[in-house]
């Protein structure tokens, strides 16, 4: 028997255990739309658009540690989505989007929505298919599904025609997939694992450097048998949150442009740094010439181009960070034994000595304005004991969120690391939800970023998504404020977003729930009627706006020369200013 | 430094822009490049000069790799190899310039692969520095048009593992 294209497709999703498609239609994949709406066991989530459907795909694809599905038409549909491709492929993230192409007798003519979609996305996808024979159909997906979940994950896309969804062919779906041209390497080589043992038992200072690589490995209870069992701290990269716990003893935090101080004082003074999935990116590593100029690197990553990359790597381990942990601590199990507790004892000293001299810290006067931190640690206390999901956009308020919610486990944190997209945060929330309906699921938001992606509010609410939404409404691209107050003398060149809307009746006017605190002394009650709703809510909060992001280590700057606070003259300028509430919208800032 | 590096793909539509792509978006330079099916014709060789630190020749040689119509990636510099470069040239000739151009190419062992009573086409085959030989020698003369193929290059057999392999045919 022989089915259509989109049947296959369907057929095809159903054998890779797709629940949730994230999908906007258009002219040349209506076939696999009006198959898809006749399925009772695939759930299509319209979005509103294309780049929310990309985002809410890695959401749910961060939530679950599987692939992640968008559909979208041709032309436009394509080029909209592709934000969400290029943030998918800096932070690994599996991806499978489908996109529809004109007829194959039209492309190359210019045709109506036509574009050279496999062209547009190769430089930010893992692989791309143009399918121009549905008898490669079934194939061409089981290998798409393949390439993106297996070695280092990432976005694959793959383009069909409208014929292709339209034309018949038999259906065989294949058991197994051989590509000459990929074999990602799992086990790592046993003499180069023997010799990082080595090193760890050598090592005075050591550091673990672990980041979004031990999440997706799923290695996280590797990682602390590891950390616990030789007593080495922890440092963790903005995309690893929660892949350690936060609280745990061992923990140090955040490490890089706004990590705590103890996580960078630690790495820069090493002796031995162990980077598990990790990829020393620029916000990381800082200037470097001079970074960890005293240690050592071992190097665990499954992907061989990000190791040497950008910093010299003494021990090189080319493997899955699960399958390498596991092996390492058996070599260890076999030779650790109390010294290395005495031998590290001046470290741990140290390092309790940088965590005392310098903590994250703010100061939150009773009656002043609300400090964004402080919305972070109460929505942190809040929660916590519900084991939430938590989104971010970028800026500001993500490294707040980075800083103050202390994740215990992993695939817990959605948040755009490598890219830096703004307009992430909301959808990829609801892409979690999807996924875990019956789980809190919370979006860290800025008053900017939150604005890229508000359209999304309506899917939210008619796909009953009850995501809540904490808006640290300071009225500024924060972040860029910060730079030019600190580097451009104060100059705020297009970061002062003049009138924002005002949020809460943006809430309504989508049939959400809106709230604001306005006052210390209701950010609790607001905040827990939030919780206590049960469709999306936006909870905004008007802060201070002129409070900076510490500890920062100031772009190309070194790792142990961080800016701890606001300079003296930021200081006296800024003694004095307020939150902005939507009142007093048409107050100029200057501070 | 210069490199040569071999690059054995899928023969399959968008593999030569993945290539090429890669080297511009990284940043890497592509000083010439050549490409054809093999033996198997789902297969296509390709040779890549390249220049930069070992740093970069370890980057390029990995993120080739790493792309997935990419069967095989061997750096050639690590090895002893030969390469060839072909170009053919379209010379002007007059009179006495016409003897001229012939003791150039039979200096050369070039050949010429067209002839008008007022031009020659001269096809010649050797490494770089050959080739820029012979244009300096032929560019006095007037060259019309030049083209180059840009070089194709092939690791050579060791040596002694060949010498065994003889001797184990003569017993034979």
């Amino acid at each position: 028997m022989t089915l259509t294209g989109a049947e296959i497709f369907i057929e095809c999703l159903k054998r890779e255990g797709v629940k949730t498609v994230f999908a906007l239609p258009g002219g040349v994949v209506l076939k696999i739309f009006d198959m898809l709406h006749q399925q009772k066991d695939l759930e299509v989530i319209l979005t509103r658009h294309e780049q929310g459907a990309g985002h809410m795909a890695e959401g749910y694809a961060k939530a679950t540690g599987k692939a992640g599905v968008c559909l979208v038409t041709s032309g436009p549909g394509m080029t909209n989505v592709i934000t969400a491709l290029a943030d998918a492929y800096m932070d690994s993230v599996p991806l499978v989007c489908f996109s529809g192409q004109v007829p194959t007798s039209l492309i190359g003519n210019d045709a109506f929505q036509e574009a050279d979609n496999v062209g547009l996305s190769r430089p930010c996808t893992k692989y791309n298919f143009l399918v121009k024979d549905v008898n490669d159909l079934a194939s061409t997906i089981k290998e798409a599904f393949y390439i993106a979940t297996t070695g280092r994950p990432g976005p694959v896309l793959v383009d069909i025609p409208k014929d292709v969804s339209m034309a018949r062919a038999e259906f065989t779906y294949p058991n197994s997939v051989s590509i000459r041209g990929y074999n990602p390497t799992y086990e790592g080589n046993k003499w180069q694992i023997k010799q990082a043992a080595e090193a760890i038992m050598k090592a005075k200072k050591p550091i673990l450097y672990v980041g979004g690589g031990v999440v997706f490995s799923g290695a996280s209870q590797e990682l602390l048998e590891l950390a616990e069992m030789t007593q080495i701290p922890v440092d963790m990269t903005l995309m690893g949150l929660g892949v350690f716990p936060g609280e745990h003893p061992l923990s140090l935090g955040m490490l890089g442009m706004h990590g705590t101080y103890q996580a960078n004082m630690a790495m820069h003074y090493s002796d031995l740094v162990i980077a598990v999935g990790a990829r020393f990116d620029d916000r990381v590593t800082g200037k470097v010439s001079e970074f960890c100029p005293h240690a050592k690197v071992i190097h665990i990553d499954i992907d061989p181009t990000s190791i040497r990359k950008n910093i010299h790597v003494d021990v090189p381990i080319v493997g899955d960070c699960k399958t390498v942990l596991r092996e390492l601590i058996q070599v260890l199990r076999a030779t650790v034994n109390g010294e290395q507790k005495e031998l590290r004892k001046p470290w741990w000293d140290q390092i309790n000595q940088w965590r005392q001299a310098h903590p994250l810290t703010y100061q939150q006067e009773k009656d002043g304005p609300i400090k964004p931190q402080q919305v972070v640690k109460r929505l942190y206390e809040l929660t916590k004991d519900r084991d939430p999901i938590v989104s971010t956009d970028v800026g500001q308020h993500q490294m707040w969120a980075a800083q103050y919610f202390k994740l215990a486990k992993p695939n817990r944190w959605l948040t755009s690391g490598g890219l830096g997209t703004m307009g992430f945060g909301f959808p990829a929330a609801m892409g979690a939800q999807a996924a875990f309906r019956d789980r809190l699921v919370l979006c860290i938001a800025g008053d900017g970023s939150v604005q890229m992606n508000m359209q999304e509010m309506a899917t939210a609410v008619v796909s009953k998504l009850p995501v809540k939404i904490i808006i640290l409404n300071n009225r500024f691209h924060g972040m860029v404020r910060q730079w030019q107050d600190l580097f451009y003398e104060g100059r705020y060149a297009s970061s002062d977003l003049g009138t924002t809307p005002d949020f809460v009746k943006l809430a309504e006017a989508y049939g959400a729930v809106g709230l604001r605190a306005d006052k210390l002394a209701n950010l609790d009650d607001v905040l827990k009627q939030a919780l206590a709703t049960e469709g999306p809510v936006i909870v905004d909060v008007p802060t201070y706006p002129f409070e900076n992001c510490y500890p920062m280590i100031p772009a190309g700057g070194c790792n142990h020369e961080m800016i701890l606070e606001d300079p003296p003259e930021l200081k006296k300028k800024q003694s004095g200013a307020k939150q902005v509430t939507p009142e007093d919208k048409d107050t100029v800032l200057t501070a | 430094m210069e490199h040569i590096i071999s690059v054995t793909v899928e023969n399959k539509f968008g593999v030569l822009s993945r290539v090429a792509g890669l080297f511009s978006g990284r940043g890497f330079n592509i000083e010439s490049l050549s490409v054809a099916p093999t033996l198997d014709p789902s297969m296509s060789q390709m040779t890549i000069v390249t220049s930069g630190d070992e740093r970069i020749i370890e980057q390029i040689v990995k993120q080739l790799n790493k792309l997935i119509d990419v069967i095989k990636v061997v750096d050639l510099n690590e090895t002893e190899f030969v390469s060839r470069e072909t170009a053919i040239i379209k010379v002007h000739t007059k009179d006495a310039d016409r003897a001229e151009a012939l003791r150039i190419v039979d200096i050369f062992r070039a050949n010429v692969i067209d002839s008008t009573p007022t031009t020659y086409t001269v096809e010649v085959s050797g490494d770089p520095k050959k080739i820029e030989a012979i244009i300096n020698l032929l560019q006095p003369l007037g060259i019309k048009e030049l083209v180059r193929t840009g070089r194709v290059a092939v690791a050579r057999e060791p040596i002694r593992q060949a010498v065994a392999q003889a001797k184990k045919i003569a017993r034979e």
